[in-house]
């Protein structure tokens, strides 16, 4: 039981990192992505490889993992990022089936079966197949992620940030470059995914490219709308609960997916802004005083 | 009055396809206030956003201060001393009141002077102060009107770029914006204005431009174009005399 829970743990961490990357790009740059698995994706077989085909170490094969997904993102943002309106959600949502398609057909990441006996990490003979260590692992990231975003969101580059979401030609016409910081939360995002993408790959050990399809994008972007856009504790809320409710009515596994679609409908009825969003969709000013009082 | 600070030389500028501007030529004096004037649809805004280089001009020159400017990004502009106010009083209305203020000083280094600033300002509206802590989008309009402009100001411009600044205002709020224009020239602001209030432009500006679709139709001091049948006509169509009188 014990290692149950903290399996479900474990796997909340690693969504919490993903839901706080992509409200990093939903909530604070107002764009869309639909491919984020693929950069968790990215990251988890670029960890896979190293350790397995050129024996690097874990604590290495991880920042690695990071740096190339935030390449891609890099490369995706640039082109995309440039233009106005919502071209990234259709850019990324192709990405995403075309890096699917690659991990499916290409010798080197296994095809189908994907990538087996990826080496749990190992440091000064600490064993992290023992769960209690992996979680502290996936604490510690989960922990980095918190403190990052928080301060990015709370320097002089969050406000511009939220300059650019309220009003972007206006923020322009004040000297913010709109397309650098979008380009660079943009990247920053998809480095936070590969590193998910990391842990993820040394935990299970075993890794196929179904879990990096458009239902794992999906699945995070409902955690970032449920627990509301904008909102980094709500990420951290979206992430738990999205986690643990499927396991808690595992029993009717039949009957999930109608309850998912319940709870989204209800709460689009009810809470278009998420459990503790700011609410850029409905936005109202009484909302918007509480939550400058509770910034003071 | 000194040497022009600001000249647009026949300026081509479109909107993708759309050719809006058909060769804009106009200066602008350090020191001086002038009006651009003109009916919807003639491109005023589309002149502003080609100085402020939200857009870029297919063809002619933009020079500021001796240097052709024409090709510099936004934010490269706005280092160069031109500040932009759109119409519509954008706010940014998630944030704080002092949080808009401070990002009007975004392209500014000199951390000291901006804080200085910051308080000269909140004390010559002191509306702004009192809300500091609000989100801007808690204004009323001519309080948010009053927050663009201070916002612009942080940028220490030596060229102002105001574009409808009263529009969707109360008349007595319509005076306050105008007395602020007014304060701002005798502090050493240069200013490029956008008016439908054509009368209230004209009598706070030393020259005015009147454009129609997309070219400049007539200019002069701003006496001149205030008797002249022509601005009344270009306006507000056949029936400008009761309109006018009024």
């Amino acid at each position: 039981m014990t290692e149950y829970l903290l399996h479900i743990t474990i796997i909340s961490g690693l969504y919490i990192i993903l839901t706080l990357s992509l409200n990093l790009i939903i909530g604070y740059c107002g764009q869309v992505s639909l491919g984020h698995a693929a950069f968790y994706g990215l990251g988890a077989y670029t960890s896979a490889l190293l350790t397995i085909h050129w024996q690097v170490p874990f604590f290495l094969a991880l920042p690695t993992a990071a740096v190339i997904a935030a390449l891609f993102g890099l490369g995706l943002g640039i082109p995309t990022l440039r233009l106005k309106d919502d071209y990234l959600a259709i850019v990324t949502l192709g990405f995403g089936v075309i890096v699917d398609l690659i991990l499916l057909n290409l010798e080197l990441t296994g095809g189908p079966d994907g990538l087996a006996r990826i080496p749990p990490p190992r440091l000064a003979g600490i064993d992290f197949r023992n769960k209690v260590y992996y979680l502290l692992l996936v604490a510690a990231v989960v922990a980095f992620t918190l403190g990052l975003i928080y301060r990015l969101v709370h320097s002089c580059h969050g406000r511009a940030l939220k300059a650019i979401r309220d009003h972007e030609i206006t923020a322009r016409v004040m000297g913010i470059n709109a397309s650098a910081y979008k380009i660079s939360i943009f990247t920053l995002a998809a480095g936070l995914a590969g590193l998910a993408g990391s842990l993820y790959a040394h935990y299970i050990t075993f890794i196929n490219p179904e879990s990096f399809g458009l239902h794992t994008s999906i699945l995070v972007l409902t955690m970032v709308v449920l627990g509301g856009m904008g909102s980094i504790l709500g990420s951290v809320v979206g992430a738990g609960v999205l986690t643990i409710l499927p396991e808690l009515f595992r029993r009717f596994a039949d009957y999930q997916d109608v309850a998912y679609g319940a709870m989204l409908i209800a709460l689009l009825i009810w809470r278009p802004q998420g459990l503790l969003g700011s609410g850029k969709i409905s936005q109202k000013f009484s909302l918007s005083k509480n939550r400058a009082k509770k910034e003071r | 009055m000194g040497t022009a600070m600001l000249t647009l030389k026949s300026v081509h500028s479109y909107y993708g396809s759309l050719h809006v501007l058909k060769g804009v030529s106009l200066h602008v004096r350090a020191g001086e206030i002038v009006a651009l004037l003109g009916a919807n649809g003639a491109g005023k805004t589309t002149t502003l956003k080609t100085i402020s280089g939200l857009i870029k001009p297919r063809k002619g020159q933009v020079e500021f201060q001796g240097e052709d400017i024409s090709r510099l990004s936004a934010e490269a502009i706005v280092q160069r001393g031109i500040a932009h106010v759109p119409e519509g009083r954008r706010v940014f209305s998630s944030l704080s009141v002092a949080a808009n203020l401070e990002l009007g000083a975004f392209a500014r280094r000199d951390q000291q002077a901006v804080k200085s600033d910051l308080r000269e300002l909140q004390e010559r509206f002191p509306i702004l102060r009192e809300r500091a802590k609000q989100p801007a989008g808690t204004l009323s309009g001519g309080e948010q009107q009053i927050l663009a402009m201070a916002r612009a100001l942080m940028a220490r411009p030596k060229l102002l770029l105001l574009d409808e600044p009263s529009m969707g205002l109360a008349p007595r709020l319509v005076k306050q914006v105008f007395a602020i224009i007014r304060h701002l020239q005798e502090t050493g602001t240069t200013i490029l204005l956008i008016e439908q209030n054509a009368r209230a432009a004209l009598k706070v500006a030393d020259r005015g431009y009147v454009m129609e679709t997309g070219r400049i139709s007539l200019d002069g001091t701003a006496a001149e174009l205030m008797d002249h049948n022509e601005v009344k006509r270009a306006y507000l169509g056949k029936g400008y005399q009761e309109v006018w009188e009024e």
